[in-house]
């Protein structure tokens, strides 16, 4: 019970500070319009909404977390607000599921405010909402964690917003949202197949379109075994470099 | 009883030894004073013992609990107040000490109280609703302390808790010190102030380069440079002129004459005043006043580390905090 006290009080204290300030909420709602907009004037005719609906939903997911959680996790050590939290006597583990949940929340909400959109635009009928619903949390874990990741590699806050771009464009293009992993070099494939969006956006890709490639029970055990992996790397991370 | 015992712990950074075999207990409700220069490894010791770093050898328990495999039980238990305040800016006073007390499990009612408790207590009731980034230094360095100490912990480690505040707040922050250790709080202090540690600390350890070099209690250790015995009477007129003739009744006493109306007497042995009032009372010289010097420890950390207290205090503050 203690330790769920703390969890509530370190998730509202990121909510509030850092993920539902103004500017945030903008960019929430700025990105997939902007991102519609973009394929709107590149194919010059009318758009298929629906067709874009997941890899606007990804992208919203994957720029939200990781360089959220990376940057306030970085601010958070740099003023050495994060001190205080090691000291509290919770479990490492409790403490970083708790940090991360913020980023988690922040990336669900991000992911829906397209569907939002879309829901005016498109008929959305026959979407398989539940596996929508895992996907999107699975993804927003793995970003986050990715967040995590990039937060125990740096020190400085631009540190952490150019380390986040180093792996986020790349992922654009290879996970398979907007050029099939077919299409892709040879040699770039190995890549894709280790990135965690690829997985989470096919199942979107599944869910909304039925236009997947693998199938969603293989997703979902690979994106799931992505997350524990990487938390368990994130942890091992944490111990290695913040605590001396 | 012993609250803190450490044995032999030692901290490697690469070819750097920061905690070099350092051993030592502290006593549950005593105000135990750390000391030593910058980069002597108080802040690095505090962090083993915290939590935030982790040992290359050796051990340490905090009432009991082993600071490397229950660390987490032996936080509940403690405070810790680290040398820059780093509580968050966007939060107000109450909300931060509220936020602190949750991190303790505490009940939304209990930290509540608490948190307004603590802010009438420490001065700060009417900046309780003001963001943290608005409080002074000194005020930020007493929300520090406060939260600290909201979840009653019963040691409290303060690292550096007065440096680069005002005079007032520093005074004040000693009180708080003093006041808590009162109230059973046992006190693990770090300073460079050594007329803090005088005044605050029961026991106190030096540490340079990372090693222990002294350790004891504050009269022990005093006693160890007290090598003669020093006594200085004032009067109300002119005496320098008396040397030579004191000098020549008392030959085996060193006369010094610091001012026209002060005259210290210095023996290796124990002093006998009554001749020497006599002298005065013959001359018909009313004593005024006399002292027996003892040494300061800022001489016994001279003396013991060799390091020279002003280039320290110089060092430290000129780190711009």
């Amino acid at each position: 019970m203690k330790s769920w006290i703390a969890f509530w009080n370190i998730l509202m204290k990121d909510m509030r500070n850092y993920y539902l300030k103004p500017p945030n909420i903008s960019w929430g709602l700025v990105f997939p319009v902007a991102w519609t907009l973009m394929f709107f004037l590149k194919s010059q005719t009318a758009i298929d909404v629906r067709e874009l609906l997941p890899g606007v939903m990804s992208l919203s997911i994957l720029f939200g977390t990781t360089s959220m959680l990376a940057v306030t996790m970085t601010f958070e050590r740099r003023s050495r607000s994060f001190e205080r939290l090691l000291l509290a006597p919770l479990d490492l583990n409790f403490l970083m599921l708790a940090k991360t949940s913020g980023a988690i929340l922040f990336g669900l909400l991000n992911a829906f405010v397209p569907v939002l959109f879309a829901f005016f635009l498109t008929n959305l009928s026959g979407i398989r909402w539940l596996p929508v619903l895992g996907a999107v949390f699975l993804i927003a874990v793995t970003s986050t964690l990715l967040g995590l990741f990039i937060a125990v590699s740096v020190k400085e806050i631009f540190e952490a917003q150019t380390f986040s771009n180093f792996f986020r464009f790349p992922m654009i293009f290879l996970c398979g949202l907007f050029i099939p992993l077919q299409a892709l070099p040879f040699f770039l494939r190995p890549l894709s197949y280790i990135l965690p969006l690829t997985y989470g956006a096919d199942i979107l890709k599944s869910s909304i379109n039925q236009n997947g490639q693998m199938g969603l029970p293989v997703n979902f055990v690979i994106l799931l075994g992505f997350a524990v992996g990487l938390f368990a790397l994130s942890i091992r991370n944490v111990k290695r470099k913040w605590i001396y | 009883m012993d609250i803190v015992e450490v044995n032999q712990l030692t901290k490697k950074y690469g070819d750097l030894t920061a905690v070099d075999r350092v051993s030592l207990s502290v006593h549950e409700g005593e105000i135990f004073g750390f000391l030593g220069p910058n980069g002597a490894g108080k802040t690095t010791t505090i962090n083993l013992l915290t939590g935030l770093a982790r040992a290359t050898s050796g051990a340490a328990r905090i009432s009991g609990f082993d600071c490397a495999r229950e660390i987490k039980k032996a936080q509940a238990i403690m405070g810790i107040v680290p040398d820059e305040s780093n509580l968050y800016e966007e939060f107000d006073g109450f909300e931060n000490l509220s936020f602190c007390a949750a991190l303790y499990g505490m009940q939304k009612d209990e930290r509540e109280k608490k948190a307004k408790e603590l802010l009438q207590q420490f001065g700060l009731a009417e900046a309780g609703k003001r963001p943290f980034r608005a409080y002074s230094r000194g005020m930020k360095r007493k929300l520090t302390i406060a939260a600290g100490i909201i979840h009653d912990p019963k040691i409290l480690f303060l690292d550096e808790p007065t440096t680069g505040i005002d005079v007032a707040s520093a005074r004040q922050i000693r009180q708080l010190i003093q006041n808590l250790n009162q109230k059973g709080t046992t006190i693990f202090i770090t300073t460079h102030y050594i007329e803090e540690a005088e005044r605050l600390c029961k026991r106190i350890a030096f540490i340079v380069s990372g090693k222990i070099v002294r350790i004891g209690p504050l009269e022990e250790l005093m006693r160890e440079v007290q090598q003669e015995n020093v006594v200085q009477l004032a009067f109300a007129d002119g005496v320098s002129n008396l040397k030579t003739s004191l000098q020549e009744d008392f030959p085996d006493v060193v006369i010094e004459v610091p001012s026209n109306q002060t005259i210290r007497f210095r023996s290796t042995r124990q002093l006998n005043l009554t001749p020497l009032m006599r002298f005065f009372e013959q001359r018909n010289l009313p004593v005024y006043e006399a002292r027996i010097m003892r040494p300061s420890l800022e001489e016994v950390f001279v003396k013991i580390t060799g390091i020279e207290l002003e280039k320290m205090k110089q060092e430290k503050e000129g780190k711009g905090k």
